[in-house]
């Protein structure tokens, strides 16, 4: 997030150096002070002034409650515009028309449909720069978060749940991409690479996705949503129409539950060879 | 007959575990034998497994604290190793796996079996003393909340080496803690354990309230209350409001869990953000069930070793106040991210910074208490020190995580990992430390060797710098937390240094061992006959150390706040013997060991869906409540002649 | 009195009010723990009260309250609860005049009444799993039965209680500790009752409308 290739990154990036800078005028004296105080006071110091009791001293109590009130206030402004500014469900003042984006977290990969253009892809979200993307995020199993660190804002992806979330890109490049919200053993490698590019490159990829690949169907999407993890990024030539919607329909009524069985074949009912390939199941320790 | 319980549950493909497990039953079978051989026995039963002496409750609290933070940070070594290892085309040690299972029990220990009874064993040993009275509401009860807080550690523990633990972080996030996602054992570990461990808080909640509000030595009004005790009473206060609903909220995922219910499922209507909103109602006020203690501690210790009152009395009580308001509004902050709407984010970050304002005014209490004192630099003091100078920091950080944009970008990362250790460690471990080196003379007689507090001090404060401040930066960089590996190869120096910093932690957890070994080995040097060894300010410091059964032989009254130190200043400490006159002590009573030893079968049948037990058990421990009830014979009377031989024993033995 | 007797006086008081007179007596203590302990569990239905209004809507294609509930049966159900909470008022009161005999009258009304309003909730509960509707149909009925049930777990536990009172009492009689843990009881049975006034509203009354 230090290196913000974004607005709504950048945005935030002030945020954060403007927030810390108004406490920093507080935080830093009360840390000299504290040594200082610590320092001079000590016992064995012959030249320190000091007192048995202060009485009730109304005008330091005064000072004391003020000087973090004012802070907050202060930060309180900024909290309230940055909030709404920043909300990630407001649309991005830009351009170009903006483009609709669906995401759908699965066990542990990313499925990224363009609906305006008919294509999906696995791990890869390519987005022309300089355009408003519209994303509308879902989760086919449990809940992940989408984050792209330099983009800005990340947002929870839920079953049966919608949320929206509205980036922009302003240079090309590949931004790297991943759930940071802990969503099982596949967790840490559930990432994926988000590539910023020229709206005619964008085009040009549209267009080649749209060429080859399989075709994202129901049984497609059966087989895409088993549990699977560090997955090459792949497209689809097309998508079966509303799949976002059916997958959160899917959720719902528990069609689409997939058991992750467990690596324990103590637990009972566990599958032993659900662990990750290379390295077999070892117990809990500490 | 055994349920789901068979002998895979035992881990005999991995050496690992069970070698370790081995060692671990090998020296607890060493302790019971020795106990055995040196017939020990009839004294652990009649003065610690079944005292309810709010001292020795208080000293078992802080010792189960100190064992289980052996075992939470083992767990964190083994994460920190893992992360420095495993980056790029490494693949560490550890598999998904087993490391989930470690972040999860870290956090669900460190938490709920360490910070908390490091707390709530303060609170037991330091309220009654310095309110001036002889024990808590319910002795029996507190026996019991002890006895359950230690049932659910063990039950935590036997998941080692029987089953699993749970792979979902110590939130334990519907839907991945539902059946369909984690069918093992692991997540019912969790919630059993929490539940038998809660109940015991919640019970602990109860007693302190009212021994709080109903039970203080004459004179003693609510402003002349120790501000130890009014955080105590605070932190109460918020256990019996949020406790009921963590236990609401595990009863409702175990139902999904056992009775196919559907709270949290994704199908059948269930709403996941339930649970992550309910836990959150619960979770943030324990946050500050943590820290106001420890605020108290440091109150105490900062008026005791500056020489003079602590400043601004009141405003220091109701900042604890308001904090104990504030915290159950603040509780969205925990996931702004979730995609709530403006308004909704703004309102709970506003709140949440407001709460930096008694927190604030807090620290500039300490540091007028400090201005214009004679600081005597023990090993509490440092403590006070460091906390000052992390805690500011640690609100810093924190304040920038309550404005909802930050959060979006820090949501989830180590810079928000960081964040919590730094007030955690700097705020609760501090205070838990300093509490122990400042009471530790008032438990046991003996002061605690300085050196080597002062060195476990160094060790933590470095270490914890060490530690989380390169995770400050790497979470800056875009490190999420729970990664088992390491996508990004240039994290790897800073998680290099992360840990050498949990290494030296682990050299300040080795100092105080050797501290105590230590004091232990000088003790007959280190006597503290005067019973006031730092020269306090209330009351547990007039009498004896360690005070006998009954604390005092007559109520003191009071008159002011600091008591001991008006009284002192007035000089009445040669009054002439006073006419005793009976007291009333609470018998010992097995009850509560008795109530967590079933408590402990009946969560272990239940995880392992053994029904024919848990009938059995929950049976037994009605039993025993009931047989408990049914006694009306709770006291014994301590005569005014064994009071005076008592009193005269101890002023002999002090030094004209 | 005179004026400095009169001020001691008011000073004593106000001490008094705000806890300045040193320990309280065990009755005082006992109580109070107890109310604290009543108000822990208020805290507790809250959670559970919180998620039935979540999930009230959530029938998954299942049947809704209004097609299940059946209000007479609340009603006489309700009046039952009601009616023991009075008995058990009475009781209070004999125990505390020392008649242990009405005291045992009561006890048994209470117990019979107590016994009635579980019958019927039982019922109640057999018909919706019978028709299908159990706890595992949907998030409205998980919500429904843990919390209706969880009021009824309460009045078993209260009715075990109060048979282990009345045992206390034919015992030891009305000795001090026996009217203290008594005293418990009553407030415990009243505070089933409160709550059971929320489902009534809550979840009977309401749910009934829509």
């Amino acid at each position: 997030m230090l290196n913000p290739q974004g607005p709504i990154a950048t945005a935030e990036r002030l945020l954060l150096f403007n927030a810390t800078a108004i406490m920093l005028v507080v935080v830093v004296p009360v840390i000299l002070a504290t040594l200082g105080f610590a320092w001079w006071y000590r016992a064995s110091n012959p030249r320190a002034g000091r007192v048995a009791d202060e009485g009730y001293e109304g005008r330091i109590e005064f000072v004391v409650w003020s000087i973090p009130a004012l802070i907050v206030i202060l930060l309180g402004g900024v909290i309230w515009i940055g909030s709404h500014q920043l909300d990630p469900r407001a649309p991005i003042a830009a351009k170009p028309k903006p483009l609709p984006v669906e995401v759908v977290a699965l066990d542990w990969k990313w499925l990224f449909i363009c609906p305006e253009q008919g294509i999906a892809a696995v791990n890869q979200l390519v987005i022309p720069v300089a355009t408003p993307i519209e994303f509308r995020l879902t989760s086919a199993t449990v809940m992940n978060s989408f984050f792209v660190p330099q983009l800005g804002s990340q947002i929870y992806t839920m079953g049966g749940m919608t949320t929206h979330l509205n980036l922009l890109a302003d240079q090309p490049g590949e931004y790297p991409g991943f759930s940071a919200n802990f969503s099982g053993d596949g967790f840490a490698r559930m990432r994926f690479v988000a590539k910023a590019v020229a709206a005619g490159e964008f085009d040009a990829w549209v267009k080649a996705a749209s060429q080859t690949g399989p075709v994202l169907d129901a049984a497609a999407y059966a087989q895409l949503a088993q549990p699977s993890e560090a997955v090459p990024p792949m497209t689809y030539r097309s998508v079966a129409p509303n799949l976002f919607e059916r997958i959160i329909e899917q959720t719902t009524s528990g069609a689409a539950a997939i058991p992750r069985t467990s690596p324990h074949a103590a637990a009972g009912n566990a599958d032993p060879g659900a662990g990750a390939a290379w390295c077999p199941p070892v117990k809990t320790g500490g | 007959m055994l349920g789901r319980l068979t002998w895979a549950a035992i881990p005999f493909d991995q050496p690992l575990p069970l070698y370790a497990m081995g060692v671990v039953l090998l020296v607890i079978l060493a302790v019971l034998a020795i106990v055995t051989v040196r017939g020990w026995w009839p004294y652990l039963w009649r003065e610690w497994l079944t005292s309810v002496d709010h001292k020795r409750i208080g000293v078992m609290y802080v010792a189960l604290g100190l064992v289980m933070l052996l075992r939470g940070y083992s767990d964190a070594i083994m994460m920190r190793s893992q992360q420095a290892i495993a980056v790029g085309s490494a693949q560490g040690y550890l598999p998904p796996d087993h490391y989930d299972q470690i972040f999860s029990a870290h956090g669900t220990i460190m938490i709920f079996l360490v910070a908390m009874p490091l707390v709530i064993g303060l609170m037991n040993f330091a309220v009654p003393l310095q309110l001036g009275v002889r024990d808590v509401a319910f002795p029996v009860m507190n026996s019991i909340s002890f006895w359950l807080t230690a049932a659910g550690a063990l039950l935590i523990n036997v998941s080692l080496v029987i089953g699993n633990f749970a792979r979902t972080g110590w939130m334990a996030y519907p839907p991945l803690s539902e059946l369909a996602f984690s069918p093992d054992v692991g997540v019912d570990y969790y919630l059993w354990s929490l539940q038998i461990s809660g109940v015991g808080t919640l019970m602990t909640g109860i007693n302190f309230v009212t021994t709080i509000l109903k039970l203080r030595c004459p004179g003693m009004t609510y402003m002349r209350m120790p501000v130890f005790c009014w955080t105590a009473l605070a932190a109460s206060m918020l256990i019996v409001a949020a406790f009921p609903v963590l236990t609401a909220t595990f009863a409702m995922l175990l139902l999904d869990r056992y009775l196919g219910m559907h709270f949290f499922t994704n199908d059948a209507g269930g709403n996941q953000m339930m649970y992550v909103n309910l836990f959150w109602a619960w979770g943030h006020p324990e946050v500050y069930i943590l820290i106001l203690p420890c605020f108290g501690v440091f109150s105490e210790v900062a008026a005791t070793f500056s020489g003079k009152g602590l400043f601004s009395y009141r405003s220091m009580v109701w900042a604890t106040l308001g904090i104990c308001v504030l915290s159950f509004m603040v509780w969205l902050h925990h996931f702004f991210t979730m995609g709530a709407g403006a308004n909704v984010n703004a309102f709970f970050g506003i709140m949440s910074a407001i709460i930096a304002v008694p927190t604030g005014a807090k620290v500039f209490n300490w540091l007028f208490t400090l201005f214009r004192g004679r600081i005597v630099f023990r090993t509490p003091v440092l403590f006070l020190i460091g906390f000052m100078v992390t805690f500011v920091i640690g609100g810093l950080t924190g304040v920038l995580l309550a404005v909802p944009p930050v959060d979006f970008v820090l949501h989830n990362s180590t810079f928000l990992v960081a964040h919590f250790h730094n007030v955690i460690i700097g705020g609760v471990v501090f205070g838990a430390l300093a509490g122990y080196n400042y009471w530790f003379p008032k438990a046991f007689g003996f002061t605690l060797h300085d050196g080597w507090g002062k060195a476990s001090f160094w060790c933590w404060l470095i270490g914890f710098y060490l530690a989380f401040m390169p995770l400050y930066v790497l979470g800056l960089m875009g490190m999420t937390r729970r990664l088992e590996h390491i996508p990004d190869a240039s994290w790897q120096p800073l998680l290099l240094v992360a840990e050498v910093g949990a290494l030296v932690i682990f050299l300040g957890i080795l100092c105080q061992i050797i501290q105590l070994y230590a004091s232990i080995r000088t003790r007959a040097a280190r006597r503290d006959l005067t019973g006031d060894p730092w020269n306090g300010r209330t009351l547990e410091w007039s009498t004896p150390s360690p005070p006998p059964a009954y604390n005092f032989a007559v109520l003191p009254r009071v008159e002011t706040i600091d008591a001991f130190a008006e009284i002192k200043r007035r000089g009445v400490a040669a009054a002439p013997e006073p006419a005793y006159e009976p007291i009333e002590m609470p018998r010992n009573s097995p009850t509560g060991f008795i109530l967590s030893f079933f408590a402990v079968v009946l969560g272990f049948a239940a995880i392992w869906h053994i029904w024919w037990i848990v009938i059995l058990c929950a049976l037994a421990m009605a039993v025993t409540v009931m047989a408990f009830g049914w006694s009306d014979f709770r006291h014994h009377e301590i005569s005014p002649g064994e009071i005076a031989r008592l009193e005269r024993a101890r002023l002999a033995g002090l030094p004209s | 009195m005179t004026l400095t007797a009169a001020t001691d006086f008011v000073a004593a008081e106000s001490a008094r009010g705000r806890g300045g007179g040193g320990p309280a007596p065990t009755r005082i203590v006992v109580a109070y723990g107890f109310w604290i302990f009543l108000l822990s569990d208020f805290v507790l239905f809250s959670g559970l009260f919180a998620a039935y209004a979540v999930l009230r809507h959530e029938t998954a294609g299942g049947p809704t309250g209004a097609e299940l509930f059946n209000l007479r049966n609340v009603f006489i159900e309700t009046m039952c609860l009601l009616l023991s909470s009075y008995t058990c008022g009475l009781g209070a009161l004999s125990a505390e005049r020392r008649r242990p005999e009405r005291f045992f009258v009561f006890a048994a009304l209470t117990f019979v009444l107590g016994a009635a309003f579980l019958a019927i909730e039982a019922r109640e509960f057999a018909g919706m799993v019978g028709k299908g509707a159990g706890p595992g149909r949907s998030a409205f009925l998980s919500s429904f039965f843990t919390l209706v049930g969880t009021h009824g777990v309460h009045v078993t536990g209260g009715l075990v209680f109060l048979a282990y009172m009345v045992a206390q009492v034919l015992v030891k009689g009305l000795r001090p500790p026996v009217l203290r843990r008594l005293l418990c009881f009553s407030l415990f049975w009243h505070a089933l009752d409160i709550i059971w006034v929320g489902v009534f509203t809550l979840v009977y009354l309401i749910g009934d409308f829509h």
